[in-house]
């Protein structure tokens, strides 16, 4: 119990005096599974609902991949990734491996199919009659888009916040293609993994609470967002 | 009619999402010239490559990318050209590595000692044997649990030879289990499990005071553990930044380095951690 008490006190300490190494983690942290969880949304988003609104042969077949896609687990995208950007493997031109930008790409490749999933289910569920009658009503394609995405906004706010909690805690593939690089690529999980490993209990304790508030933050702005549109 | 507020909480989401992608943090670093140094967990853990890397990078420019695995994934790094220099603790394996000529310029820098930790009750007795070897050997007899850390790591080589000069055939042995993770977690679950292992001294010490696990064999031959430096062949991978890992590997071997390994932790632990060994053949240690 005394080590949990002296993770808190630490935390505290680490987040009030601004540590530097802490803050640059921390930062990284939120930079590189922000950028992640964008590039999900993009992709994730149109492609979910591209799919979740057409007809095509063998379509079963692809939502079931999506849905399979959600439980990615994130150390097969961290080896994939490594292999693949091996400085003698097929993108070894590229020099990523070891960046943060490796670990954009590997966390992209984790939220976008969550992202994929959610938001195919979301824009599934609205009633079919809903585009006949939008349409009827002299809407162009993309207005039809932007009013069935505004419909599905709830359940695509729980994409967000889906997408973005799978990347920010996810550690297997940021150590694997990051390398837990000091001051360049050590996010807030990886620097857990070492600092426990390290036997540094409570500054590893101290990191996970930094993670824990930043999830829960963010989740809170996310479902203020989403429960102040709640269809009353 | 409620367009306004979303908008504007939308946009401020965003907003804020680009400032932070904005900061101009430590992804600028990426143009500089590289080095990958692949490396044992012990040296990360026990902080003394914190203390030597930021030297080096302000002594020449170069950045260096520490990727900190165990010695067996540094090695396989390095045999796929994927490192341009290894700093090791597995001798067998880094003889091959020379030997099939990925590596190159294999040179001593340091060395420290294995030890044996078991619980206080000592169930095997071991406390008090003078050879290691023996000490494995009650071990076995006892059938007293042995964690192993079965991740072809430096230390697991280690503690294959001692079997192996023991000649017990632990591998398929109920009492020896193996956790396939690092010194640390591996120190925890033999704590945790009260079972033996064979631990690098400077973890340990590390770790020393959540555990409650004893030192009860250390300061035979056979425990010594001892690192090396190894440069990459170019000629083998051509995408080897040469220069860089050359650079790094003297760097270890300086007078300023070698000074500064000879009293790293000792205010910390109460004890050197690594002995510096530069210039020094393998034979002279341990005398």
């Amino acid at each position: 119990m005394d080590i949990i008490v002296e993770g808190l006190l630490k935390a505290f300490h680490l987040l009030f005096s601004l540590d530097r190494e802490v803050l640059t983690i921390a930062v990284l942290s939120l930079q590189v599974s922000g950028l992640a969880t964008m590039i999900s949304l993009f992709l994730g988003i149109s492609c979910g609902t591209a799919v979740a609104l057409t007809e095509f042969p063998g379509r079963n077949l692809v939502v079931s991949i999506i849905n399979a896609g959600m439980a990615l687990p994130p150390v097969v995208v961290g080896l994939f990734v490594t292999v693949f950007l091996w400085r003698n493997g097929p993108f070894g031109f590229l020099e990523l491996l070891y960046t943060p930008t490796a670990m954009v790409i590997a966390q992209a490749i984790i939220a976008t199919p969550i992202v994929m999933g959610i938001s195919l289910a979301a824009m599934q569920s609205l009633p079919k009659k809903l585009r006949l009658q939008i349409l009827a009503l002299g809407a162009t394609r993309l207005q039809m888009l932007w009013i069935l995405m505004r419909e599905a906004r709830l359940p695509l706010l729980a994409a967000v916040m889906a997408g973005f909690g799978g990347v920010i805690s996810e550690v297997g593939a940021s150590i694997m293609v990051g390398g837990n690089i000091m001051g360049y690529s050590r996010v807030l999980t990886t620097a857990t993994v070492m600092e426990t490993s390290r036997g540094n209990f409570d500054v590893a304790i101290a990191l996970s609470i930094i993670l824990l508030l930043f999830v829960f933050l963010i989740n809170l702005v996310l479902t203020l967002v989403q429960q102040r549109e709640r269809p009353r | 009619m409620q367009k306004g507020p979303i908008h504007k909480i939308i946009l401020t989401i965003l907003a804020f999402i680009i400032i932070i992608c904005g900061i101009p943090g430590p992804v600028a670093a990426a143009e500089q010239k590289t080095i990958i140094l692949a490396t044992t967990t012990s040296t990360q853990d026990s902080g003394l490559l914190d203390v030597l890397i930021p030297q080096f990078e302000k002594k020449t420019g170069y950045f260096v990318k520490t990727i900190s695995v165990g010695s067996g994934q540094a090695m396989a790094m390095g045999q796929k050209g994927e490192a341009d220099v290894l700093l090791v603790h597995s001798p067998a394996a880094e003889q091959k590595l020379v030997a099939s000529g990925v590596g190159i310029n294999r040179r001593l820098v340091m060395h420290n000692d294995f030890i044996i930790v078991g619980p206080p009750a000592d169930p095997a007795k071991i406390k008090g044997i003078k050879s290691t070897t023996e000490a494995f050997k009650k071990i076995a007899s006892a059938n007293s649990l042995f964690l192993s850390r079965g991740d072809n790591s430096g230390t697991h080589a280690k503690e294959k030879e001692v079997w192996k000069a023991a000649g017990i055939n632990q591998e398929k042995e109920k009492w020896y289990q193996q956790t396939g993770l690092g010194m640390g977690q591996t120190l925890n679950v033999a704590a945790e499990k009260k079972g033996y292992t064979l631990a690098d001294r400077g973890t340990y010490l590390a770790l020393k005071k959540n555990l409650g696990l004893e030192i009860l064999n250390e300061g035979d031959a056979i425990l010594l553990n001892i690192y090396h430096v190894i440069e990459i062949n170019p000629a083998k991978w051509p995408k080897t930044n040469v220069a860089g890992g050359k650079a790094l590997a003297d760097f270890m071997l300086s007078r300023q380095t070698q000074d500064v390994i000879k009293t790293f932790g000792g205010d910390k632990f109460g004890g050197a951690l690594f002995f510096p060994d530069a210039g020094k053949k393998v034979e002279e240690l341990g005398k």
